[in-house]
């Protein structure tokens, strides 16, 4: 950001004034192409919509409703307690029946059920008398994600029970592990998502968008003569760039309306931070996108070169979808380099966290120093020839 | 005599626009006919119709002898196409384009094999029919092109513009091609902006706004106008013109 | 001082191995209009691209208006004009936005220099608001001349301004050209179109990267080493196979109406004969004047 401000504020003698209203003519020029172009600008605003109400509704890694049935061989007080919690949990959608074992193993191999919790008869005296007793879970694994979190939510329901029970009772020694889930107590996938997605979508975009558009111009064969003409050959690139930027804000502030008042998701930092932090974050891509347009001939190539390049990295290195913790080394160095890591932590230090500038200095410089570096090295690799 | 191309009243429409507007004419065997006309004026849009690409609004047509509406298919069969902008598959070689081509218009092997190699022979490529077709100056690039849309044998040719931009030498020597497969029974249907390539046909029609206006051979025209040249004649029907492209 | 100077320029492409310009000099003088006339991969495009420094040559030298390509190729770009081949303008853009947007590229208001452009203009006034994909081939030439004329330019390149365009529009735009000669500015232009290299001052005939002949087409066409004559037949075909087996034929071959021919010991009696004898009916056989596409050929033939 600070070499453009420089660059505009450089004295060059008479033909400043040139140089200004050259610039805004291609500005005008580009906003006439970009929202000219309806099918585009379709895509622009109704990707970012639609992937944030997809990934907001339709696509959780949360596991709800999941069919379960319950065996109740003791009927009594005890068990009818614990059903009644895993019943009220939104869950599962539980079915009480009657199965012996093999049944049960139909239901699985069915498919009809996810995970099954069978009480033994005598629950409750055994509980009473010899102060344990025991519940079958038993789940289904072949999806092993899905099992896990099933017993896990079924233990913890039998687990706050056990609390319950004991709390009355005169065991001396308790150790209650007490958990608190910070920022985001009720474990609230859409709180991982809309930082992603936000980073996804203006990548995309920016990349995407200002690389073909560039490279456009050189295949209509518009761009020899820009060449043979006495601009400046950043002018066209800079004045690319700057729809996007704008259009891109919209697709922010578009993203943030949608995900406060139909998903729910609350900011807790500061709004303006949010927004300048996305600046930064999209004239990082519009770099990269302008990198990628001085070093391609070909729409096509570039379109491939964002897509591939960008898209699959960002989705793989930027921590949303996968932790970044849990690759080897040699991946996780290289998810540095990838600015949507960065940016993915930012916006959720700033909308979950609440941190204000001096929590996430670090990030903000290491993407100030990407976009810079990305911007010297296209600088230098501007062809002012054809060849 | 045969009559290879029929049509009636052939209509195209695209919403209001009228790109082809009662076309009526007739193509016999053996005929060079040439379709002349400005850009915009509905020169592709007919050709369109009559190669079965595109369903005409109204009007009926026959491609030698196939329906326009119902026989697309036949009719895509029995014809050649070559245009500027489709031909060869650069970078196969010239052996490998003439088997693909042979290989889609449904020539069996026995007849790939001596088609091809008469062709080679005959346009003087034994030495290149193992090299790229990128490599061939772009004349030898149009002679096996046309020889390529003619390999099995139909009873029209399509050509589109055939000669944009190829030196005069080279021109002469398609157009020898030309003559020599009309002398063999082909029908050639060609569109061209040379003027004097128009004196080479039999017969050709100028299309203005959609219709056509003037449709005889070349001599009969120049008489009936008045005129000295196909230039001027081309000139004289075109210059109203109130459609472009 | 020549408007523009070329000294041996060569230009390869591939590393090497495609010749696209081969040892080519010339000079244009100020004010003239000059062609360069050629089939498809002559080199025309090259020669342009490296006279409006796009590219650079891999030897030799050029200046245009006085400045070296390589050396001083800002300030040749601050004052050419250069419409290169295909070019199809700003499709989303309208006539007006287009002109306006080339003016001031170039530092320039449409007003300052509209006398040299209201010919032109006039014709496609009408259809300022149109978007510049919309117009025809015709009306997109003539803004396209437009925009590059719009800053003054003391040299003009136009790279294939006329073709895939229709005969009526080509015509028209050589008469725009023509009347540009008046305001000094130096024109060239390169076609693959021999018709229109009489409405040159000058021109230079270029095949496969080499110079055939430069001149004014009236000495090209006196130059012409051999006697010509124009045959007609009713049968175009039959009567080009009858004239290539003729043991004193030089040289025959289509040309429109007639077929041109030339005989080594010319004898309109001895050729009638000839033709009669293997059953050509109606010969008109008589001496014409050569065309420039005439003289193209035999230089091919060499």
């Amino acid at each position: 950001m600070t070499c453009f401000t420089s660059w505009r504020e450089e004295p060059k003698e008479a033909i400043k004034f040139l140089n200004m209203k050259q610039f805004i003519t291609f500005l005008k020029k580009e906003f006439a192409h970009v929202l000219r172009d309806r099918k585009t600008l379709l895509i622009l605003f109704g990707m970012p919509i639609a992937q944030i109400l997809i990934f907001g509704f339709a696509l959780t890694n949360e596991v709800k409703n999941s069919s379960i049935i319950i065996v109740d061989h003791a009927k009594d007080k005890s068990s009818q307690l614990i059903i009644e919690k895993i019943e009220a949990s939104q869950y599962f959608e539980v079915e009480k029946t009657i199965l012996n074992a093999d049944q049960i193993e139909k239901a699985f191999r069915e498919g009809t059920i996810k995970a099954a919790v069978v009480f033994p008869a005598n629950f409750d005296s055994n509980l009473a008398h010899e102060n344990k007793s025991q519940i079958q879970i038993i789940a289904d694994a072949s999806d092993p994600n899905i099992a896990n979190t099933l017993t896990n939510y079924l233990s913890a329901i039998v687990q706050d029970y056990q609390v319950e029970l004991t709390d009355n009772s005169l065991n001396p020694y308790q150790i209650v592990p007490q958990t608190r889930m910070l920022y985001n107590p009720q474990l609230k996938g859409i709180y991982n998502f809309v930082p992603g997605v936000m980073a996804l979508v203006l990548m995309l975009v920016c990349v995407m968008m200002t690389a073909v558009s560039i490279v456009r111009e050189k295949e209509m064969g518009t761009m020899e003569i820009l060449l043979v003409s006495p601009f400046k050959p950043m002018l066209v690139i800079v004045s690319k760039a700057v729809p996007y930027l704008l259009l891109s804000l919209i697709n922010v502030a578009i993203i943030l309306l949608l995900s406060v008042f139909v998903l729910q998701l609350p900011i807790n930092g500061s709004i303006l931070l949010l927004f300048a932090e996305s600046t930064l974050f999209i004239i990082t891509c519009l770099t990269v996108g302008i990198f990628i347009s001085v070093k391609t001939d070909s729409q096509q190539v570039a379109m491939l070169i964002s897509l591939m390049g960008m898209m699959l990295p960002t989705l793989l290195f930027s921590g949303f979808m996968f932790p970044i913790e849990n690759m080897p080394i040699a991946l996780q160095i290289i998810s540095n380099v990838v600015p949507a890591k960065w940016f993915y932590i930012i916006v959720k230090s700033i909308m979950i966290k609440g941190l204000g500038i001096s929590g996430i200095w670090k990030e903000t410089l290491i993407l100030a120093g990407i976009t810079f570096s990305f911007l010297v090295v296209s600088l230098k690799s501007f062809k002012i020839r054809l060849a | 005599m045969n009559t290879v191309i029929q049509t009636d009243k052939l209509t195209k429409r695209f919403g209001d626009f009228i790109a082809a507007n009662e076309i009526t004419l007739q193509v016999h065997q053996g005929e060079i006919f040439g379709f002349l006309g400005a850009n915009g004026a509905g020169k592709t849009t007919t050709m369109r119709m009559l190669c079965g690409l595109s369903t005409p609004t109204s009007g009926t047509a026959t491609i030698a002898g196939f329906d326009v509406y119902r026989e697309t298919e036949k009719i895509k069969r029995n014809i050649g196409y070559m245009s500027q902008k489709f031909s060869l598959y650069d970078d196969l070689t010239v052996m490998e384009n003439i088997r693909f081509f042979g290989g889609i218009y449904g020539l069996s092997d026995q007849e790939l094999k001596d088609k091809s190699q008469a062709l080679v022979k005959r346009l003087g490529l034994e030495k290149e029919s193992n090299k790229l077709v990128s490599s061939l100056p772009l004349g030898w690039k149009q002679k096996l092109s046309f020889s390529v849309a003619i390999l099995h044998d139909p009873a029209i040719v399509f050509l589109d513009e055939p000669t944009g931009g190829v030196d005069p030498l080279t021109r002469r020597q398609f157009w020898n091609l030309i003559y020599e497969a009309a002398e063999r029974g082909l029908t050639v249907f060609v569109t061209t902006h040379y003027m004097d390539e128009a004196e080479y046909c039999n017969r050709i029609s100028i299309m203005v706004d959609g219709k056509v206006e003037a449709l005889d051979s070349p001599a009969n025209l120049k008489k009936n106008f008045g005129l000295n040249s196909m230039d001027d004649v081309f000139y004289q029907l075109a210059r109203g013109a109130k459609r472009g492209d | 001082m020549p408007a523009v100077q070329l000294n041996n320029l060569v230009k390869t492409y591939n590393k090497g191995t495609v010749k696209a310009v081969s040892d080519v000099s010339l000079s244009v003088e100020k004010g003239e209009i000059f062609g360069l006339i050629g089939p498809d991969g002559a080199g025309k495009t090259s020669i342009f691209r490296m006279l409006t420094t796009l590219l650079l040559p891999d030897s030799g030298v050029a200046w245009v208006d006085g400045f070296e390509i390589v050396k001083d190729y800002r300030q040749i770009r601050n004052t050419v004009g250069y419409m290169p081949g295909k070019f199809s303008l700003y499709q989303d853009l309208t006539v007006e936005e287009n002109l306006n947007f080339f003016a001031t590229v170039f530092g320039t208001t449409v007003k300052e220099n509209y006398d040299l452009i209201k010919d032109i203009y006039i014709q496609i006034e009408k259809f300022k608001t149109r978007r510049a994909g919309k117009l025809s081939g015709g009306m997109k030439q003539k803004l396209a001349l437009c925009c590059a004329l719009i800053h003054k330019p003391t040299v003009l390149f136009l790279d294939e301004p006329t073709t895939g365009v229709d005969p009526v529009s080509r015509k028209e735009f050589w008469e725009m050209l023509k009347r540009l000669k008046e305001q000094q500015i130096t024109i060239l232009v390169s076609t693959p179109y021999m018709d229109e290299a009489t409405m040159c001052d000058r021109i230079a005939l270029i095949q496969t990267g080499k110079i055939l002949s430069i001149d004014t087409p009236e000495n090209i066409i006196r130059n012409y080493p051999d006697e010509l004559y124009e045959v007609k037949s009713e049968n175009m075909y039959k009567l080009l196979k009858s004239l290539e087996g003729y043991d004193q034929i030089l040289n025959c071959y289509a040309f429109g109406e007639f077929a041109h021919a030339s005989f080594k010991t010319p004898s309109e009696a001895d050729a009638k004969r000839y033709l009669h004898e293997r059953g050509i009916q109606n010969v008109v056989l008589r001496r014409t004047v050569p065309t420039i596409e005439d003289c193209f050929i035999k230089f091919l033939k060499n």
